[in-house]
Parts: structure tokens; C-alpha cells; sequence
């Protein structure tokens, strides 16, 4: 079952997610595709800001920031899975 | 020795080249792009934001002449949704009328390979030439990863060097494989990365090219994740940041002050030297006292500014600021902005000049607008002066808690005064004025890195350059019409009075103390005489005009030795009464804390916007809600019995 990475970040431990789809076809969902977000890639959430948002990823080997809102775009399922 | 042969290429260029510079943000464009051309970031550029596309050219050691070298904005894909990613587009695609360049640099960040990748294959996607710089090795290998440059140059089949651009590594060879661009024949691997219409297959291509080198990637960063736990805690963090941000305001009083003493006494010697030894003519008096006097009572501060933006630019070189942006977005998200507006916000705390072209970043051009609009209530460098001034002369130095005292905590409170009135505002405006949907936020948090002294010391140089040449030009002309106006008309001296109470009665039948007068009207109600109304007049010039003011009224008071904060308490043993009550002295603080007082914003503002619609609109709400403020401030401090 594919969930959003917004759903599934703080119950994921720190597991590896794979990025099913990015949902829209509009300039947003296609600027966090260009960033990396695109389907096939590996993630992994790493911790909230103090504030409870945005939150902070792992992606390619960088580290980025999304705010919930967009996590909300990007549908994930259990790397492997 | 050894004969150097060097080989032509076959077909000669006649022209000079002209090469981009094209990476995503935080890959080192700009460290190359200063070890190419031998420039340094140009000071009013804030560092980490290039923010216009920036032109150099490559030093000659590097083998050719007449090769320029273009740095641009960092941007993530060629469809460009912000300004600055509009420019480096354009560029690429030859605008602004010029040419597209004949090569570009691609760099990546070694440690990032697969996310530098797919921006070069737009770019050869555009028909342009790409050679690639690979960053950070350093880092990489510090980590235990491992790429081979030869190897990935293979499979890209354009030319690839590895560099550590901060300290020199592979510069060499990047500047000879610069100097001919003619000589960078692409390769099928980039090429077929061209031909990829989707993000994904870009990715998609990226991964294959690194799945055929022998690439071990780098582990995760150990230090960054174990600050980040510590630093992003929510109570650990939130009171490690508090407690740094409050002793650095109280440093500013405590440490900076044996320098400025220092300064403060070289100047009025300085003045003294002239006037004793010169003959007594107005032009004398003029050079002492307005330039001297006028001009030396704001370079007082340097110790100050060089303290707050050395502590800026550590931590925006060490990644603290990001990781600052991303611990507010969340207030930022309640306001209705996104961290990239606070990123220029931020800078607005140095000057708001370039916080304010920073603003360029935003794609939403609501956002952006906004951003502008409340920029300048950023607590900018130029208040510090009259800040410290005002507060060490009116607050009292009383010990609060350990090494904090009132004056320390008034500054911090200052800067939290700021900082509130531009999200406050910023929130008023996206809710009415400029309503409009948040655009999606993402923010890159690079790992914290160590930054070498060097640079760190090279970037405060160049904004106490740029301090000392305010104080130069628009302070010091500003600092002598006062002097004519606050001299003029003349009065013959009278021969009963001493030439202190002379100087006083000089000043008070002068042209600007009628002006003053005119205004009090206006600033009674916080009980500001004519001598403020005058500073405050002439600090819509620039706001440190406001210190060059008061010193030049009080030039001629007080005994040797008395810095002009004691002549305002009225502590002095001249005699004078102080200029202001501290409730009119707090009035008069958050005045400067809330109201646009500064030429070269407005002029920024009015380039930024396109027009002038918006520079009287922030000059005018600015400075209502600064004297409202001033006047409430005045009402509760004289019932508190300040």
C-alpha cells in the first residue's frame, strides 16, 4: 500500500522508503521531482524541526527539507517492498 | 630543466571565450569562481547568495588571455521558477544581448554526484559544451567515499577535474581545461543524459553512469547528525540558540568596548591636534568638528560591526543558518512565507540592501514583495550605533544574571523588536494587501563544516571596508552640511561668555535648530527637543548620521576624555542636563528600531519593484508605525516612572 511520506515519516525509524510516485502534474510536483523526489529514489526521514515542521530528509546523499504540505505529494512504500 | 611545448589547438579561437559557471546552490560555484579569477565575492554580494550573475576574468597564469568567466545564481533545473534561476537560464540560452557562452562549468558536489548530474545533462542539452568540476573531494574521502574523476570522465566522456576549491586542489588544472573550451569534445555519456525529457529519466541516467564507475559513496555525515540532535533538539536547541544569541549582545558591550574607547580617543585627539594647531578659521572648526568629530563619532563602531558580522559569517559558513531557517519556517508557514524569505530576511540583519536583492530567490512574486516590504525592519548594522550609543548612555549597566545586564538585554529585546515587527507585518500583508497560496519550500541543509579563518576573516574585511566607506561618502557629507547648518548663520562671539556657552547660543539661533523647532510639533508628544529632531532629520540619510549629529552638538561640551554617552546622560561636569528623560531615550530607540530611515533601501526598493510606488508605501507605514510606537513606548515608560 502506497502512503504519503507526510503519513508515514515519524512511524518509519529511520527504514529506508522508495518514492512510488510524485502526485500533480503541476510547476510544484515538477520542481520536487527535479530536486530529486522522483519516483525509484530512496529516502529516509531523519527528524522533525523543533516546531513539529517541516522535516528533514535524506535524499541522494544530501540532506533537504520539506514541509508537510508537500510530503503530502510524494507517495513512498518500504524500500524493497 | 624542461621545455614546455605547448600545442595549439587545430582551429584557433579569435575571440575570447566566455565561460558559465553552473551548479546547484551550495555546490562551491562562487569558491571556484574566486580561485579562477582571483576576485574575491564582491562585498555587497552576501555570501552563499549570488544573487546576479557575476563576470571575472580567468587569471593569465592559467595559460590563456581574455577568457571571462560568468557566475551564476545556483539553481536545481533549467525550468526556471524564481528570478535568479530566470537569469541563469537566460544566460545559458544567450541573453541580455550576448552570445550563449562557449563552455560551461558544471560543478558538483563529489559528495552529491547523483544530485549535480542531471543539471549538467540539461545544460549539454542546450548544445552547450560542458566540462565538469567535481567539489569537496575532500569531504568525500574524509567520509570513505571514493570516485575516480578519470573514471567518470569515461563514462560522461567530457573532461572531469576533481577540486578542493578553498584550498587550491586541482585549480590548476581546471584553469588550463577553462582556457580551451574548443578542446571539450563531448562524448556519447552526457549526451544520451540530453536526451532524457523527465526528471526521472535524468536521474534515471545519472544512476547508470555511476553504477559503471567504481564508486564506494561517502557515509553519512557522524558530526552533522550528532550536532544536528543536539542543535534541532526542541529544549536543548531552542535554549543553546537563546543563550548564544544574548551573550553575543552582551559581548558587543562588554568586549568591543576598550576598542571603541581606544577609537573614541584617537578621534577626539585628533580634533583637538587640529584645532590647536590650525588658526582658528570655520574651515577649521569645519574640518574638526563636522568631519572629524561628526564622521569619527560612527567609525567609533567599527570594533562593533567587525564583532557582528564576524559571528554572521561563521555561521553562515558553518551551516548554522540554514539549520536556523529551517527551526522558523514553521513561524514563517504561521505568517504565511517560506524559509527562503527568511534566508533573505536574515541578511536584511547585516543590510537590507542585499537581504532585499536577496529576495530574488523567491519564485512567488507576492512572497517576494512581501519579503521587501518587511525587510527593513531587520535590525540592519547601521542601527548598532545608535543602539549602543543610546543604551549605554540611558540604560543602566546593572548586573541582571551572571554576565548579563540591562544594556546587553536591551539590545538583545531590540533585535527581537525588529525581528517581530517584520513577521507581524509580513503576516498583515499575505493576509490582505498580498494574499496569496505558499509555493512549495525545500531547503538543502549542507553538513556543518569547519570554516578556515581565512575566509571568515577575508568577508568581515571587505564590510568594514564597506562600513568605513559609508562613513566616507554619505556620512561624511551628510556630516558637513550639518556642520553649515548648525553654524550658520553666524553671530558675532560674545566676548562675556565663555567659548562654551558661545558654541551653545551659535547653535541654538541656527538654521537647523529652527528646522528642528519646526518639526517639534510632530515629536513633542515623546518629548524629543530640536537636537533630536534634527538627528532624526538628517538620518534619513543613513541612520548612523543620527551619532554624527549629537557629536557635533556636542562637540564643544564636556571636559577631555568625556565620550559623548556620558555629555547625553548629562553626567558630564560640564553641566549640561541630559538631552533626553530615559522614557524619551527608550521612545527614541524603538523609533530607530521601526522606522525607514535609510536612501539606499528605498533606492534598492524602488529598483526592485520597478517602480516608486513601493518605496513611498514602506517609507510611509514604516515610519507611522515607528512614531506610534515611539509614542506608546513614551506613554508606558513615563507611567513605569523611567
Amino acid at each position: 500500500m502506497d502512503r504519503t511520506l507526510a503519513d508515514v515519516a515519524d512511524a518509519s525509524d529511520g527504514r529506508l522508503l522508495e518514492i512510488a510516485e510524485v502526485t500533480g502534474t503541476d510547476a510544484d510536483s515538477r520542481r520536487l521531482r527535479e530536486i530529486g523526489f522522483c519516483a525509484g529514489a530512496p529516502v529516509r526521514f531523519i527528524r522533525r524541526a523543533p516546531l513539529g515542521d517541516p522535516a528533514m530528509y535524506e535524499l541522494r546523499g544530501a540532506l533537504m527539507s520539506l514541509r508537510r504540505s508537500e510530503a503530502r505529494r510524494i507517495r513512498v512504500h518500504r524500500a524493497g517492498a | 630543466m624542461t621545455t614546455l611545448v605547448r600545442l595549439r589547438p587545430t582551429t584557433p579561437p579569435r575571440r575570447p571565450g566566455r565561460i558559465a559557471i553552473l551548479g546547484a546552490p551550495n555546490s562551491g560555484k562562487t569558491t571556484l569562481f574566486n580561485a579562477l579569477t582571483g576576485h574575491r565575492a564582491k562585498a555587497g554580494n552576501y555570501p552563499g547568495v549570488t544573487v546576479d550573475r557575476r563576470e571575472g576574468d580567468l587569471q593569465r597564469r592559467f595559460g590563456a588571455d581574455g577568457v571571462r568567466l560568468v557566475d551564476l545564481p545556483g539553481v536545481y533545473s533549467l525550468e526556471p521558477q524564481s528570478e535568479d534561476e530566470t537569469v541563469a537560464v537566460r544566460v545559458l540560452e544567450g541573453g541580455f544581448g550576448e552570445a550563449p557562452p562557449d563552455g560551461v562549468v558544471g560543478v558538483v558536489d563529489a559528495t552529491t554526484i547523483e544530485r549535480g548530474l542531471p543539471l549538467l545533462a540539461e545544460a549539454a542539452g542546450l548544445g552547450l559544451p560542458v566540462c565538469v568540476a567535481l567539489t569537496m573531494i575532500d569531504e568525500l574521502k574524509a567520509r570513505h567515499g571514493e570516485i575516480d574523476p578519470k573514471e567518470l570522465q569515461d563514462r560522461l566522456g567530457v573532461p572531469v577535474v576533481g577540486v578542493v576549491g578553498n584550498r587550491g586542489l586541482g585549480i590548476d588544472d581546471l584553469g588550463a581545461l577553462v582556457s580551451s573550451p574548443w578542446d571539450w569534445t563531448p562524448g556519447p555519456g552526457l549526451l544520451h543524459g540530453a536526451e532524457a525529457k523527465t526528471p526521472e529519466d535524468r536521474f534515471g541516467w545519472a544512476r547508470e553512469v555511476l553504477g559503471a564507475c567504481r564508486r564506494q559513496a561517502p557515509e553519512p555525515n557522524r558530526w552533522t547528525r550528532r550536532l544536528d540532535r543536539f542543535l534541532l533538539h526542541p529544549a536543548i536547541g531552542s535554549a543553546v540558540f537563546l543563550a548564544f544569541v544574548a551573550f553575543f549582545f552582551q559581548a558587543i558591550f562588554t568586549w568591543a568596548t576598550p576598542a571603541m574607547d581606544f577609537l573614541s580617543g584617537l578621534m577626539d585627539g585628533l580634533a583637538d591636534q587640529i584645532l590647536a594647531t590650525l588658526p582658528d578659521t570655520a574651515f577649521t572648526r569645519l574640518l574638526a568638528d563636522g568631519v572629524i568629530r561628526g564622521v569619527g563619532a560612527v567609525i567609533v563602531f567599527l570594533p562593533q560591526i567587525v564583532l557582528l558580522f564576524t559571528v554572521i559569517l561563521f555561521l553562515e559558513a558553518c551551516g548554522y543558518m540554514a539549520r536556523a531557517a529551517f527551526v522558523v519556517d514553521r513561524v514563517m508557514g504561521w505568517v504565511g512565507l517560506e524559509g527562503r524569505c527568511f534566508i533573505a530576511l536574515l541578511s536584511s540583519y547585516a543590510c537590507a540592501v542585499p537581504g532585499i536583492m536577496a529576495t530574488r530567490t523567491i519564485p512567488s512574486p507576492r512572497d517576494r514583495l512581501t519579503t521587501i516590504l518587511v525587510a527593513p525592519f531587520a535590525t540592519c548594522s547601521a542601527r548598532l550605533p545608535v543602539y549602543i550609543l543610546l543604551i549605554a548612555a540611558f540604560i543602566p549597566a546593572d548586573p541582571v544574571l551572571g554576565p548579563f545586564t540591562w544594556q546587553g538585554l536591551t539590545l538583545t529585546g531590540l533585535y527581537f523588536l525588529g525581528t517581530g515587527a517584520a513577521l507581524l507585518s509580513a503576516a498583515v500583508f499575505k493576509r490582505g494587501l498580498l494574499r496569496g497560496a505558499t509555493l512549495p519550500f525545500y531547503l538543502e541543509l549542507p553538513p556543518y563544516r569547519l570554516p578556515r579563518p581565512s575566509d571568515i576573516a577575508l568577508g568581515v574585511w571587505d564590510r568594514a571596508k564597506l562600513f568605513l566607506r559609508r562613513a566616507g561618502t554619505i556620512i561624511l557629507a551628510a556630516s558637513v552640511v550639518l556642520w553649515f547648518l548648525l553654524n550658520l548663520p553666524r553671530r558675532p562671539a560674545d566676548p562675556q561668555l565663555s567659548v562654551t556657552e558661545n558654541q551653545r547660543a551659535v547653535l541654538e539661533g541656527s538654521y537647523a535648530a529652527s528646522a528642528g523647532r519646526l518639526l517639534e510639533p510632530v515629536f513633542a508628544p515623546m518629548d524629543f527637543d530640536w537636537r533630536i529632531n534634527v538627528g532624526l532629520v538628517a538620518s534619513q540619510a543613513a541612520r548612523e548620521v543620527m551619532v554624527a549629529t549629537l557629536a557635533q552638538i556636542y562637540a564643544h561640551e564636556g571636559e577631555d576624555g568625556e565620550g559623548l554617552g556620558v555629555l547625553l546622560a548629562g553626567s558630564g561636569e560640564g553641566g549640561a542636563p541630559p538631552l533626553l528623560s530615559r522614557a524619551s531615550a527608550l521612545a527614541l530607540l524603538v523609533y530607530f528600531a521601526f522606522a525607514m530611515q535609510c536612501m539606499s533601501t528605498l533606492a534598492v526598493i524602488r529598483r526592485e519593484t520597478g517602480g516608486w510606488r513601493w518605496p513611498v508605501f514602506t517609507f510611509a507605514y514604516m515610519n507611522g508605525l515607528a512614531w506610534l510606537s515611539a509614542w506608546l513606548t513614551f506613554v508606558l515608560a513615563s507611567a513605569a516612572g523611567a
